[in-house]
């Protein structure tokens, strides 16, 4: 006991309460990400999704099923994601600016799971939005990979572990579902939706970034042991989960024959996950070929450059980009 | 022997890029310089013709796409000088931005985009890099020749 309560042994020590001082950081990366995650804040409503309905009328019935049962899985993963997951990273926070940069994410979770039901309600009828909602709470494997997700959420659980299924939903979970909306947009259909859909991929890069950003820095505290026993369950929950994908995978988009297609993304997603966490890949490349479409709807007008192997434009330099930055000196 | 010099945030994606890379090409491009996170720190010299590998930090908008401390970097007309393309990381999941920096350092210096990947690179990448690489300082070579 310190000296102070010797003398007055009936004073109860008090916690000191903080208050947050973004003028001190402990890390820098905190105010990165802070202003990358304020600056891109969006709502639907932004977004034009009424000039969809035409569109939306073109595709089969089976396809519309489809594609609303793909929305209401990524709807369930958000809302795990919001009222859950980022919520249960915040007792493990380093710094008060994480907790800060917690709170943006769960709210825009919570953005997100709301924007699929803007779609629903811009493009479906009420029946149709009932049955995609039943079906998701009876589908065995989307509740399956919710219900690991949650299971590594709860209190007493490791922290890092914690962090490792917050980046695996973020970068790897939803993209079986994101491919949808890619894949229509890649034929000309949907694209306002598509639109939306970008800005939520935006988003969970972000967050997949740093939590496993902090996931990194976490382990750096740690014994060679005990960061070779989380990169082993890193792995592991990886593959549980790759597992449960395929069946989804296969179940979802059997019926119109992109199930090939949409593994190879999985694959490549999966990669990337992995890569947020700071380690190597798992699949290799002759698996992760994504079909160019899907790639150039992810990021349409930015051709993949490859000055080297003589194809694309490379040398076409100097169109319309931000080089507005007060720091340039020339 | 021309060089390579990168940038690479605490995230380390960048640096873990040009480990590889430099552990593939046997020290032909000398050490990869970097270029330090804290203003603080002194920046390399790298005395001669290099490439830049820069990662991409745009918002949704574009602005901030070049880390500050690699504007820093390319401010100085000496450095700047010596610069001969540029390979940019990023991630396709930013859309239109996906490793702007590498477009915009480009035009700013008007020099090529030689390559762009994401994150901290494929096993191809790295091959199609180093092979990359070889061929375009044979040709810088006999350009200058």
């Amino acid at each position: 006991m310190r000296g102070a309560f010797a003398v007055k042994d009936h004073v109860v020590p008090k916690t000191i309460l903080k208050a947050i001082n973004w003028n001190r950081l402990q890390d820098d990366k905190d105010l990165e990400v802070w202003n990358r995650l304020t600056v891109n804040f969006w709502l639907p409503e932004k977004v034009p999704l009424s000039n969809d309905v035409q569109s939306w009328s073109t595709l089969r019935p089976e396809e519309r099923e489809l594609t609303i049962r793909v929305f209401t899985g990524l709807t369930l993963l958000d809302t795990v994601q919001s009222s859950v997951g980022a919520i249960s990273l915040m007792p493990d926070v380093v710094t008060q600016h994480e907790e800060a940069c917690l709170t943006n994410i769960a709210f825009m979770e919570s953005v997100h799971a709301r924007s699929y039901s803007s779609i629903f309600s811009t493009l479906c009828s009420t029946k149709e939005i009932d049955d995609a909602f039943r079906w998701s709470e009876e589908n065995p494997h989307l509740q399956a990979k919710a219900r690991i997700i949650l299971e590594k959420y709860k209190a007493g659980e490791d922290p890092l572990k914690r962090k490792i299924a917050s980046v695996f939903l973020e970068s790897f979970l939803f993209y079986s579902g994101f491919y949808l909306p890619m894949y229509w947009s890649s034929r000309a259909k949907l694209t306002n939706t598509a639109d939306l859909i970008r800005l939520i991929i935006r988003d969970e890069a972000v967050h997949g970034y740093y939590i496993g950003y902090k996931y990194q820095r976490g382990l750096e505290k740690l014994t060679e042991a005990k960061r070779e026993e989380l990169k082993d369950f890193a792995f592991a929950l990886m593959f549980d989960l790759y597992e449960i994908e395929q069946r989804y995978t296969e179940e979802l988009y059997d019926g119109i024959g992109l199930t090939e297609d949409v593994k190879a993304f999985l694959h490549y997603n999966a990669n990337k996950a992995l890569q947020n966490l700071g380690y190597e890949a798992l699949f290799p490349p002759s698996v992760c070929e994504v079909n160019p479409a899907i790639l150039a709807a992810l990021s349409p007008d930015s051709e993949n450059h490859d000055f080297f192997s003589g194809s694309g434009s490379s040398y076409v330099i100097g169109k319309a980009v931000a080089t507005e930055d007060e720091d340039w000196d020339f | 022997m021309p060089g390579l010099v990168f940038f690479s945030s605490a995230s380390g994606n960048t640096l873990r890029f040009v480990t590889r890379l430099e552990e593939v090409s046997a020290g032909r491009y000398g050490t990869a310089l970097r270029i330090p996170i804290s203003p603080q720190d002194p920046m390399p010299d790298p005395g001669g013709d290099f490439v830049l590998i820069c990662p991409t930090f745009a918002d949704g908008e574009g602005r901030g796409a070049v880390p500050k401390q690699v504007i820093r970097f390319l401010n100085d007309p000496d450095r700047r000088a010596g610069l001969r393309g540029v390979i940019a990381g990023g991630n396709r999941n930013f859309g239109q931005t996906y490793a702007l920096a590498g477009r915009v350092i480009a035009s700013k210096c008007n020099v090529p985009v030689l390559y762009s990947f994401e994150l901290a690179g494929t096993e191809t990448d790295i091959a199609r890099v180093r092979r990359g690489l070889d061929l375009f300082w044979g040709m810088e070579c006999s350009t200058m020749a």
